[in-house]
Parts: structure tokens; C-alpha cells; sequence
């Protein structure tokens, strides 16, 4: 005897990534087929008890050791652009260098080389992130706003303001008020 | 994560527009798959049907005929599964309040449409890996607003 099965991938690869996922305890969203979005938080030893895991079914995570770096060099920017105090002085360079232990020449260059920025255009980009954050979320004036990130005046931080996002600030703000009337009215 | 494949979708009534955005993204950097639809009609259809691979971003010609890209835009917003979509609106000419009118509804970029094929090429890039960040390093895509 025979038995003929048909099946269906998108739903075995969702239930088995899905029970493993459950079993490590980490949070995950699938974002389309091949591609799962897990929160900022989850450590390398996770990542590759997942991997082996996940090996069993032939599920292959795709993730190089530079990747890992590159992960880490994100991760050590956000740190410093969100910490709560004013963003220090001290160079950024010499920061991820000493903290990732690799020379920023190094560090630079790979950053470039796989994700198509760079890492000074990142840190505006995080930058930017956080004083958008902190306008719509927070009773804070610009130039408080400017002081925090370390810009050297407000004007200076409306200028790239402008430069990164095509908007000023105060257009910026404006634009978000006007969503959560909407999303409130609906 | 790197490797991956950015899918772009763009709904464009102008033949002579589908190809020259075809062409430009076979130029840039990033490795994307180019997926194109006539018209809003079409385009909706196609976000319903079951079966695709939502793109990481739509590119979305404003004067379209039968549904134009406010309306989609707004139907897309509306559409739980849609809602993590980038959309990029992109006209010809627009004032800046028609331009802050899109972002209140929902769209996350708005691109002027260039006259050189050039600058076209450059401001695709630049958009795509914007979104690229925002989809691989976590950021809060209700900020994810930019005007070019």
C-alpha cells in the first residue's frame, strides 16, 4: 500500500519555525516567506541554538559572521544615540573600535561593503530616528532636542533635519498630529 | 538578512515609465526584484490575492486611470495586511501642502519625479535603502516619512 501526500511548504515551514521559535522563547513575526522578524534584543547564542535547530528540518538561517558584526556595530550606534544623557564628545570612531575590538579602518570598510551606507550616514540616520522619536512622543522643545543629540545649535540640527528626511521639523511634527487626529476620528 | 532580495512593486499607467524604473533598478546596488502592475485596479488586486509576497515597497504614480494613487493609498492604509507597506508616491509636479496631504495619509515617501534618468537612478537608491534600513534595523516605520 501506498499513501500519497500533498503539501502545502508556506504552512510546514510557519508551524515547524514557529515551534522552535516558541520552545527558545523568543518573540517573532513572520514578515513574508524565508524572512522572520524578531525583536532587537535576541543574543548569539540564540541564534544559533535556532540555526541548529532548525538545521534538523533543512532550514538554513542565513547569517554570516559579518553579518553578526555588522549587527553588533548597529546595535553599539543605537546604544549611544539613546542613551538618555547627551550624546558625548568622544569620538565615535574610537568607540566602536574599542568596544567591537577590531580597528574602525576595518569595521568601516565592512560596513559599506554589506549594507550600502555607511556608518557616519548611519549614525545621522539613528540620529534623525531619535529626534523624531522625541518630537512625537515627548513635551521638548527643538532646542532641547538639538542639545541632547549634540548638535551645535538648532539650526544646525534643522538643516540635517531637512537634509535627511526633505522635511523640517516642525513639518515633521505637524504631519504626525494630523495622523492621530485621523486615526482617532476613524 | 543582507543577502536578501528587495521586492519593489510599481503601479504606473505609462508604459515608457514601468521601463525606465525597470532599467533604473537593474542599475543601483541592491539586489531587487521588479514587479510592476497598469493600474490601481490592478494593483489592488494584486495586494489581495493570497498567494504573493508582499513587496518591502510600492512605487505609486499618482495620476493613474480607473483608481489613482490617493485612493489606493488610502485602501491600503485601511488594509490590516497591508499596513507595513512603504509606499513611495511619485508625481510630476505637487505643492508642498499636496505633499504633506499624502504623508497624513499615509504614504511614507514622496518622490518629484526627476526629468534625467540619472537623478532618477540616484533617488531610487537612495529610497530603497532607506527602507532597507527601516526594515532591517527595527525603526519605527510611522516615522519613516521622506520628501525628495
Amino acid at each position: 500500500m501506498r499513501l500519497y501526500f500533498k503539501y502545502d511548504m508556506s504552512k510546514a515551514y510557519k508551524v515547524i519555525l514557529g515551534e522552535q521559535f516558541d520552545k527558545l522563547g523568543i518573540p517573532y513575526t513572520f514578515i513574508a516567506f524565508g524572512e522572520v522578524e524578531v525583536a532587537p534584543g535576541i543574543n548569539n547564542e540564540q541564534i544559533i541554538k535556532l540555526s541548529e535547530a532548525l538545521n534538523v528540518y533543512g532550514i538554513d538561517l542565513i547569517e554570516s559572521q559579518k553579518n553578526i558584526l555588522i549587527q553588533k556595530i548597529k546595535d553599539a550606534i543605537i546604544e549611544l544615540v539613546y542613551r538618555d544623557e547627551k550624546l558625548s564628545n568622544s569620538k565615535v570612531s574610537s568607540y566602536l573600535a574599542k568596544k567591537l575590538n577590531h580597528s574602525y579602518g576595518y569595521l568601516s570598510n565592512l560596513f559599506s561593503e554589506l549594507t550600502f551606507s555607511s556608518i557616519e550616514n548611519y549614525i545621522i540616520i539613528q540620529k534623525i530616528e531619535r529626534a523624531k522619536q522625541l518630537i512625537t512622543t515627548e513635551e521638548i522643545t527643538f532646542s532641547e532636542i538639538a542639545w541632547r543629540l549634540n548638535y551645535s545649535s538648532v539650526a544646525h540640527f534643522s538643516a540635517q533635519f531637512k537634509n535627511v528626511t526633505g522635511l523640517t521639523p516642525t513639518a515633521f511634527q505637524r504631519i504626525i498630529k494630523k495622523r492621530r487626529e485621523i486615526s482617532k476620528a476613524d | 538578512m543582507q543577502e536578501d532580495l528587495i521586492h519593489i512593486l510599481l503601479a504606473d499607467d505609462d508604459e515608457d515609465d514601468r521601463l525606465l524604473f525597470r532599467d533604473a533598478f537593474e542599475e543601483i546596488r541592491l539586489k531587487t526584484k521588479v514587479d510592476t502592475v497598469n493600474d490601481g485596479v490592478e494593483l489592488m488586486a494584486y495586494l489581495n490575492r493570497k498567494e504573493i509576497i508582499l513587496p518591502h515597497i510600492l512605487f505609486l504614480d499618482l495620476n493613474m486611470p480607473r483608481k489613482n494613487g490617493m485612493e489606493c493609498l488610502s485602501e491600503i492604509r485601511r488594509l490590516d495586511h497591508l499596513k507595513d507597506i512603504a509606499v513611495a508616491i511619485y508625481s510630476t509636479s505637487a505643492s508642498a501642502d499636496d505633499i504633506e496631504d499624502t504623508f497624513v495619509k499615509g504614504a511614507n515617501v514622496y518622490i518629484k519625479k526627476p526629468s534625467d534618468f540619472a537623478k532618477l537612478r540616484e533617488i531610487l537608491q537612495h529610497v530603497v535603502s532607506i527602507n532597507w534600513q527601516y526594515h532591517t534595523s527595527g525603526l519605527n516605520r510611522d516615522n519613516f516619512i521622506l520628501s525628495l
